[in-house]
C-alpha cells in the first residue's frame, strides 16, 4: 500500500466518546506499562530483592528475639506480604513523576483519550506486577520454613486482599507523583509516609510490645495493622490462636481492612485524577 | 460552530498570566485554513504559552482562542480529537519501539487498531523510520527522535498542526531533513502553526511570520516584509585594537548608510543596516579616508537579530544600542497588513 495523501483525512470524523472508551484507552495504557515492566525486568528484580532482604532479617536476625506465641516466620511473612505491596505502590508515583518529566503525559494531554486513563492504567498494571511479586514472596516464605495452615479459599481471599488494599495506597503514591512531580523527591516523600505506616504496625511485632501507650494506641488502629492481622487469620488458620489478643476468625479484621481500603479509593482517586487534569 | 470558518486559528488579545509574571499581554493571531503560520521570537517570548492555549494544555487568563472554530475552552474535547502537537521536547515513550508508538497514539485517537497499525507502517515508511520501526525509542538519534513525534503528531491525519521548535537542538543535517518534511505536509494542505527561534526557518517553511517579544505581537507579515524592514542586508564589521571601533561607528553614521551602525562591544564588531549594490566599495573608502584598520567585513541576509533590533531597538537577546528603521517595501509580496479584514 502507498503512502496515503494526508489530504484525504481533512475532515475526519472526529473521535468517538462515551464511557466505554475509559476502559479502552486504560487497556492502551496497561499494554503500554506492560511492556515497560517486560523491557525494564532490573524492576522487578529490585522490588523482590528488597523484601528478600527482609525476610532474611527479620526471620534470622531479630526473629529470635520476638517472641508471638506462633512460629515467628507464619507471624512475619503476612506482613512481609502487606509491606511489599505498599512498599511497591511507592513506584506508582514514581512512574507518573518520571512520566511528566519524559514529557510523555503533555502528548497525551493533548490527545482525545479519557482524562483518567493514564492513572487507571498505571495502577492496573502495577496491581499486576504486585500479585506476582506476592507469588514470588510465598515461595520466598516457603523456602525460609513459612506453611500455609489456612484452606485454599481463605488463602485466595489473603492474597486478594493485600492486593486491594496496595491498590489503595497506588492512588495516595499517584496524587503525590502528580502533586509533586520531581521524581527524586516524590521518591524522597513516598518513605515519609509509608515508613511509620508498615513499622508502627503488628508486621513484624506484637503491637502489645510497642510502648509509650500512644504509640501502641496508632500501631493497634493502624489500616496496616488491621491488614496485616486479616492476611495473618486467613493465611495461619488455627495456628493463629497463638497469637495473644488476634483469635482465628478473620471476619472482623476483614471488613475492617476492606472498610479502609473502599474509604481510601473514594478520597485518593478523585484527588489524584483532579491533580492529573490540573497538570500543565 | 456549524459554518466552515475561513480562518483555522482565530486568536484576539489573549492573556494569560502565571503568578505576578505576564506571559502573554493581549496577543492577537489569525491563521488561514491550508496556510502556514510562523509565530518568530527569542526564549520567552510567549511563543510555547501560545501554542499550549491554542491546544488545550493551558487556560488562558483572558480573550479568545478558537481553532477551527471550536472555543479552546469550551469545545476542548472535540477540538483535541481534530488537532495535533508535536513539540520542543520529543515526546515519544522511549521505552517503545517506533512502531509500538504511533500504534498507542492511534488507538489513542480511535482510529481503532488495525487503521492504526497501517498508518504507524505508512508513516515510518514516509519518515525513513522502517528500519528502527522494532528497535526501542531510546536507541534513536536526536533526528529520529524528533520524526518519530512528528510522525506521531500525524498519525490522527490533523486538520490542524502546531510544530512548537520543531528543530530546535538539531544538527543541520537533521534541521533541513525536517524542514523537507514538513514542506511536504504543507504542500499537501496541511493548516501549519510553527514557533521558532530561527528567522531562516521561518523564512523557509511560514507563508506569514507573527513576531513576538514579551508578550506581544510586534511585527506581522511575510518574510520579505519582515526583512525589509531592517533595510536590505546587514554589514558587519571588525576592527583592529583601540577605538577604531568607535571612530568607525562615527565615520559611518555620517556617511549617508540607511541605518544607524549599532555597536556590539562584547564581539568588538559593528553592525550597518544597508541597501544598494556599492556599499561594500563605499565603506572601504570611508573607513579608508579615517585611517581605520579593518579586520573583518561581511556583508550577509539579516537575521533574527537583525529583524528584532529593526523592530525592538533591541537584539532578539536584549542589548539596545541603534534603532534603525525603514518603511516596508513590499519586494512583490503583499504588503505587511495585519490580519484584520
Amino acid at each position: 500500500m502507498s503512502a496515503p495523501a494526508l489530504q484525504e483525512s481533512v475532515r475526519t470524523v472526529r473521535a468517538p466518546t462515551g464511557p466505554q472508551w475509559i476502559v479502552r484507552d486504560s487497556m492502551v495504557m496497561v499494554r503500554r506499562y506492560l511492556l515497560h515492566s517486560y523491557r525494564q525486568p532490573e524492576l522487578i528484580v529490585f522490588s523482590t530483592i528488597q523484601p528478600v532482604m527482609f525476610v532474611i532479617l527479620f526471620r534470622y536476625v531479630f526473629g529470635g528475639a520476638i517472641h508471638t506465641g506462633a512460629d515467628y516466620v507464619d507471624y512475619l511473612m503476612p506482613g512481609i506480604f502487606v509491606q511489599t505491596t505498599v512498599f511497591n505502590a511507592l513506584l506508582t508515583g514514581l512512574g507518573l513523576a518520571y512520566d511528566l518529566q519524559a514529557g510523555i503525559i503533555e502528548r497525551f494531554k493533548s490527545l482525545p483519550m479519557s482524562r483518567s486513563a493514564v492513572l487507571i492504567g498505571r495502577n492496573l498494571t502495577d496491581m499486576l506486577r504486585n500479585v506476582f511479586v506476592i507469588l514470588l514472596m510465598l515461595a520466598v516464605g516457603y523456602l525460609v520454613g513459612f506453611r500455609i495452615h489456612g484452606g485454599v479459599v481463605a488463602t485466595i481471599g489473603a492474597i486478594l486482599l493485600i492486593v486491594v488494599f496496595g491498590f489503595a495506597f497506588q492512588w495516595i503514591s499517584a496524587l503525590i507523583g502528580v502533586a509533586v512531580r520531581n521524581p527524586e523527591a516524590v521518591q524522597s516523600a513516598g518513605f515519609i509516609w509509608v515508613f511509620p505506616l508498615t513499622f508502627l504496625s503488628s508486621a513484624f511485632v506484637p503491637t502489645g510490645s510497642i510502648s509509650p501507650a500512644w504509640l501502641q494506641s496508632i500501631a493497634v488502629h493502624n489500616p496496616f495493622t488491621v491488614t496485616v492481622n486479616a492476611v495473618r487469620q486467613l493465611l495461619m488458620g488455627d495456628e493463629a490462636r497463638h497469637i495473644a489478643g488476634l483469635g482465628t476468625d478473620p471476619t472482623a479484621n476483614v471488613l475492617i481492612a476492606l472498610a479502609w481500603t473502599v474509604g481510601l479509593l473514594v478520597v485518593f482517586v478523585p484527588l489524584a485524577v483532579r491533580g492529573y487534569r490540573r497538570l500543565s | 460552530m456549524l459554518h466552515e470558518p475561513e480562518h483555522a486559528v482565530v486568536v484576539e488579545d489573549l492573556v494569560r498570566t502565571f503568578g505576578s509574571v505576564e506571559a502573554l499581554r493581549g496577543v492577537s493571531l489569525r491563521a488561514e485554513r491550508g496556510a502556514v503560520l510562523g509565530l518568530l521570537g527569542p526564549n520567552g517570548a510567549g511563543k510555547t504559552t501560545v501554542v499550549r492555549i491554542l491546544t488545550t494544555l493551558l487556560r488562558p487568563t483572558s480573550g479568545r482562542a478558537e481553532v477551527l472554530g471550536l472555543d479552546v475552552e469550551r469545545d476542548a474535547a472535540e477540538l483535541r480529537s481534530r488537532i495535533a502537537l508535536s513539540g520542543q521536547f520529543a515526546a515519544v515513550d522511549t521505552l517503545l519501539t517506533g512502531r509500538e508508538n504511533l500504534v498507542m497514539v492511534g488507538e489513542l485517537y480511535r482510529v481503532g487498531a488495525a487503521e492504526a497499525r497501517r498508518r504507524a507502517a505508512d508513516l515510518l515508511e514516509r519518515f525513513d523510520l522502517s528500519d528502527a520501526a522494532d528497535r526501542m525509542a531510546k536507541t534513536y538519534s536526536g533526528g529520529m527522535h524528533r520524526r518519530l513525534d512528528l510522525a506521531a503528531a500525524l498519525v490522527a491525519r490533523p486538520e490542524v498542526l502546531f510544530l512548537d521548535e520543531p528543530t530546535t537542538g538539531l544538527d543541520p543535517r537533521s534541521r533541513i531533513g525536517l524542514w523537507e518534511i514538513i514542506r511536504e505536509l504543507v504542500d499537501e494542505g496541511t493548516t501549519l502553526l510553527l514557533t521558532t527561534q530561527y528567522l531562516e526557518e521561518a523564512d523557509r517553511l511560514a507563508d506569514r511570520i507573527a513576531v513576538i517579544d514579551s508578550g506581544l505581537v510586534i511585527a506581522e507579515g511575510t518574510a520579505d516584509d519582515l526583512k525589509s524592514r531592517v533595510g536590505g542586508d546587514v554589514l558587519e564589521l571588525r576592527t583592529g585594537a583601540g577605538d577604531h571601533l568607535r571612530q568607525a561607528a562615527a565615520a559611518l553614521a555620517g556617511a549617508g548608510f540607511d541605518g544607524e551602525p549599532a555597536l556590539e562591544t562584547d564581539t568588538a564588531s559593528l553592525r550597518l543596516p544597508v541597501t544598494g549594490g556599492d556599499v561594500l566599495a563605499r565603506v572601504v573608502r570611508v573607513l579608508d579616508a579615517q585611517g581605520i584598520e579593518v579586520v573583518e567585513l561581511a556583508l550577509h541576509r539579516p537575521t533574527l537579530d537583525d529583524v528584532f533590533l529593526a523592530l525592538t531597538g533591541h537584539g532578539a537577546e536584549d542589548q539596545a544600542v541603534a534603532k534603525p528603521r525603514r518603511g516596508r517595501r513590499g519586494r512583490g509580496a503583499p504588503p505587511a497588513e495585519a490580519v484584520s479584514r
